[in-house]
């Protein structure tokens, strides 16, 4: 409680912070970007002047306390600079997805209120024209690049540079003020807005305060002894909650350095030049690394592909029980130094992660064999279970006690109850969000008197490790037609562990049977195509090609055949499938920004299929709307073949007979 | 005939062009016998998007060599900033400010993106080779202000995730930026570009299009290109020639030329009863 308790006193809210990190590590690299080719580095000292002086350009724009600045464009330095700006005059940041389309922006824009709006470039500039007519609140809008804006009508717009020489111009009227606000920021107030994707139904905002923050990033740092020498790259949205504590609460608390890549494009070579300590990736990050090294390693030499497997295996044998401090052979441990030289040491170079002290995934499950082959290389990857209610962390695994089946103990703080009638996995934490903006009624479903909240997800403490396991999403969890437990997402994971399926949707809630549509993985199975000769000429050609549906077949009686052991999920194996024609794309509604299937909207759009799947027809044709990058809409069509799967009897099932 | 005003103006968009920067006057170019333009004259404004079209044979390339300087015409003479200009060598004319790209990609296939584009800078690089080859003092200086340069135009076309690529891995529609990039980073009064997009796909069209009006609308630099696709040409340019069988049949804003009947004939043919 002491270290709270000054917490509180001193280093009460984000601003504080950084005056702290000034004062103390002034002259150590607080943020770096690759601009014009070369990393361009700022001091914590150089990285608070920049941001005093957008701060009191805020000033001179009459920003008051309580207004909401939106912040939009992809992870840049001076964008996170303004979320900060924006604390010191006493308003609150508000992040937006970048690749967010109109409506969705107008809608998050009007409900917050937002008068000020930081957008990255012209993209996200033209957005906020296009929709400012429609807002009552939005005021002005800030641009940091200005490429393409020079003949745009100025008179609510003005440069990021501009407003800070502005700023720097009036530091004497409003120098004061902006230290009374600072000064007056307590623990409670609120330190970000952060809206939600949402599965169904309109974004909310999560109302964060300096507490939730700060203790997190506190906590949270303590339990895996971050420094201030790490190195992050900070890549994932700015809107989404594990970026604000990496790379504003963490950042700020331990003092570490934050890099930003020149580009999306150029994230890996960026990567590898930065070599971050610590790293976090949604598992379909690892998972596209591990296809594009075993594509490249398909087309590598004989000697090569030789050397690789030979040390993969002695990899895969004693790798993680050398990375957990386990007793291994001493034979086994002189071949896997040689690997080290050999194979693990480059490769681990290529992919950026020579340096990883401290790597997480979470978002969705990842394959064991994916989690393994990354541990195997010596890699100290670990699961976290976290959502933004929570400030991200719920649970987290600890050094040498790392599972792919599980996502870990509660952090440090944390407290965890298990609903015992339907599974569902509740929390209480400092982190615990204040409340959903404007929207009591949503608060009080989430959130109980006693500051329990309810995650939406199912799930169970392993008796063996003690550690947490989610099956599903609660409200997914359902029974079949005679009552036998639907869990769709342990199948779907299940079928998206192959490297050839992207996506999965399974249904059967309430039915007699299950059934799945499947989006294959464009990357992989293209490559494979070339390697055999199949000419395609779009996506939708190959998925349709029966080859294709042939290897998918394959993988849905693979997984039938594994569920079949499963006494408690045998229900759930796939009876009919078929390989979509599309793309599941967040642009057509039918994932959320952060990838995840919309069931509803799904079921809704394609009610067509789903109802080929259960007539027993062999093949449906259907149309299909689609929504292009700019928001233009199109159609395609296409006549889809419907298989069946072998499914396999269950030992409980036979029992019965 | 054009509906441009004589004197230098501010279009819609917000793009100003100014006066004459380049003539032709009644230029005629001929290979032995064969005579591949014949007594055309035109101009090009200073800040505009000019075009030269026509069906194949037309005569376009050697238009663009003509005004590049790589041929020198029998008759006529080339005017540029109203000076009547005297038969030169290439590297004199790239001094003058004219950089262009070719219809063939050529570009150095076994260097790096960069390196290809450092080669733009040639013309703005003053130290000598003994000093390059120490690289001190002075050299290093002027070598560290063109790589600026260069990341500048790399960044402009949205090129740096393959900046340190060999040129000879890259697919097509990006050797043309690449292409287009170098020809940029001699910092031109006027670029001249031979068929920009032709093999390219619609996304790598539209892509094209932009940077082009963008080099335009950014740098305001005067801009003469040959093209086959009809709809960018007309929707990318401010002034169109017409050219056929070493003739000029045409000349003014796209749509004065899209109305002109002997464009029509040429382009779809006359019926001859």
């Amino acid at each position: 409680m002491a270290s709270t308790a000054q917490a509180a006193g001193e280093l009460a809210s984000i601003p504080r912070i950084l005056a702290r990190n000034a004062a103390h590590y002034g002259d150590r690299p607080a943020y770096r970007e690759k601009d014009l080719g070369i990393w361009q580095a700022w001091t914590w000292a150089e990285a608070a002047a920049e941001i005093e002086a957008l701060a009191l350009g805020f000033m001179t724009l009459g920003a008051q306390p309580g207004d909401k600045i939106a912040i939009i464009g992809r992870n840049r330095p001076a964008l996170y600079w303004a979320m900060i700006s924006a604390q010191m005059v006493g308003a609150v940041p508000v992040p937006l997805y970048q690749d967010a389309v109109g409506d969705e922006i107008a809608f998050v824009l009007e409900h917050c209120e937002a008068r000020f709006v930081v957008a990255g470039d012209q993209e996200q500039v033209d957005k906020m024209v296009d929709v400012k007519d429609s807002l009552r609140h939005l005021e002005h809008i800030i641009y940091l690049d200005p490429r393409g804006l020079r003949k745009y009508d100025h008179q609510h717009l003005t440069a990021y540079t501009e407003l800070q020489n502005k700023g720097r111009d009036a530091r004497d009227a409003f120098q004061p003020e902006i230290k009374r606000r600072t000064d007056a920021l307590g623990y409670d107030d609120t330190c970000v807005m952060l809206y939600t994707s949402g599965t169904t139904g309109r974004p909310k905002g999560v109302v964060l305060s300096n507490r939730n923050i700060i203790e997190t990033a506190k906590n949270s740092a303590e339990f895996d002894h971050l420094r201030q020498s790490e190195e992050i790259l900070a890549y994932l949205p700015m809107a989404w909650v594990g970026d604000f504590i990496f790379s504003v609460g963490q950042a700020m608390w331990c003092g570490f350095c934050v890099n930003c890549p020149e580009s999306a494009d150029t994230m890996m070579t960026d990567m590898r030049e930065i070599g971050p300590t610590y790293y976090f990736a949604p598992p379909r990050v690892f998972e596209a690394k591990l296809t594009s090294v075993m594509i490249r390693m398909e087309d590598a030499g004989r000697f090569k592909r030789w050397l690789f497997k030979r040390y993969m295996a002695v990899a895969h044998r004693v790798g993680p029980a050398i990375l957990d401090g386990k007793p291994v052979s001493g034979g086994d441990r002189m071949a896997y130094r040689l690997g080290e030289i050999f194979v693990y040491g480059p490769l681990k170079n290529t992919l950026g992660l020579s340096r990883v002290r401290v790597g997480y995934t979470a978002g969705e499950a990842i394959g064991p064999e994916i989690f393994d082959f990354y541990r195997s290389l010596g890699i100290n990857l670990k699961q976290l279970y976290g959502q933004t209610e929570a400030s991200v962390f719920i649970t987290q695994q600890r050094d040498g006690e790392v599972f792919s089946d599980t996502v870990g103990t509660p952090t440090p703080g944390v407290e965890l109850r298990i609903d015992d009638a339907t599974r569902e996995v509740f929390y209480r934490s400092p982190g615990v969000f204040v409340e959903y903006y404007r929207n009591a009624e949503s608060t009080a479903s989430t959130k109980d008197a006693e500051g329990w909240v309810a995650t939406g997800d199912a799930g169970f403490i392993d008796p063996e490790s003690g550690h947490l396991r989610i099956i599903d999403r609660a409200k997914d969890v359902g029974e079949m037609a005679d009552g036998r437990l639907f869990a769709p997402k342990y199948v779907e994971n299940k079928l998206k562990f192959y490297p050839d399926i992207l996506e999965v949707v399974v249904f059967g809630n309430g039915r007699d049977r299950c059934t799945a549509f499947i989006n294959i993985d464009l990357t992989a199975v293209g490559n494979w195509a070339e390697r055999n000769n199949i000419a395609y000429g779009s996506y939708q050609e190959l998925a349709g090609h029966p080859k294709v549906l042939d290897t998918i077949q394959s993988h849905v009686e693979e997984v039938n055949a594994s569920l079949a052991n499963d006494a408690m999920l045998s229900g759930c194996q796939i009876h009919r499938f078929l390989v979509l024609h599309k793309e599941l794309d967040a642009d057509d509604g039918e994932l959320t920004r952060t990838r995840k299937v919309r069931r509803r909207i799904i079921e809704e759009k394609f009610a067509d299929l789903i109802a080929g799947l259960y007539d027993g027809s062999e093949k449906v044709s259907t149309v299909t709307e689609v929504t292009y990058e700019d928001g233009r809409k199109g159609s395609i069509s296409a006549t889809l073949e419907l298989r069946d799967a072998k499914v396999y009897p269950t030992e409980n099932r036979m029992a019965a007979e | 005939m054009t509906a441009f005003p004589e004197e230098s103006f501010v279009t819609p968009d917000g793009r100003t062009i100014g006066g004459v920067m380049m003539e032709m006057r009644n230029i005629t170019l001929r290979f032995g016998g064969v005579i591949a333009i014949k007594d055309i004259s035109f101009d090009i404004r200073e800040g505009e998007i000019r075009a030269i079209i026509g069906p194949n044979g037309a005569g376009k390339s050697s238009m663009l060599n003509v005004i590049s300087g790589f041929y020198n015409p029998q008759e006529g003479d080339v005017l540029f900033h109203g000076k009547k200009r005297p038969p030169m060598r290439p590297y004199q004319v790239a001094r003058q400010g004219i950089a262009r790209t070719f219809q063939n990609i050529a570009l150095f296939d076994g260097m790096s993106v960069l390196d290809n584009i450092m080669t733009g800078r040639l013309t703005h690089m003053k130290t000598g080779l003994l000093e390059q080859a120490i690289w001190w003092g002075k050299a290093e200086r002027e070598e560290v202000a063109n790589r600026r340069k260069v990341e500048e135009i790399i960044d402009f076309l949205e090129i740096e995730h393959i900046r340190k690529t060999p040129v000879g891995r890259l697919p097509y529609g990006l050797k043309k930026r690449v292409e287009l990039a170098r020809a940029l980073a001699a910092e031109p009064k006027i670029l001249l570009l031979d068929e920009p997009m032709a093999g390219m796909n619609v996304e790598e069209k539209e892509d094209m299009c932009r940077f082009i009006l963008d080099v335009n609308d950014e740098f305001g630099t005067t801009i003469a290109l040959i093209e086959h696709d009809m709809g960018v040409v007309m929707d990318l340019s401010d002034r169109v020639v017409v050219m056929d069988y070493g003739k000029k049949i045409g000349d003014g804003t796209p749509d004065e030329v899209r109305a002109s009947k002997e464009v029509i004939d040429a382009y779809l043919g006359v019926a001859h009863d």
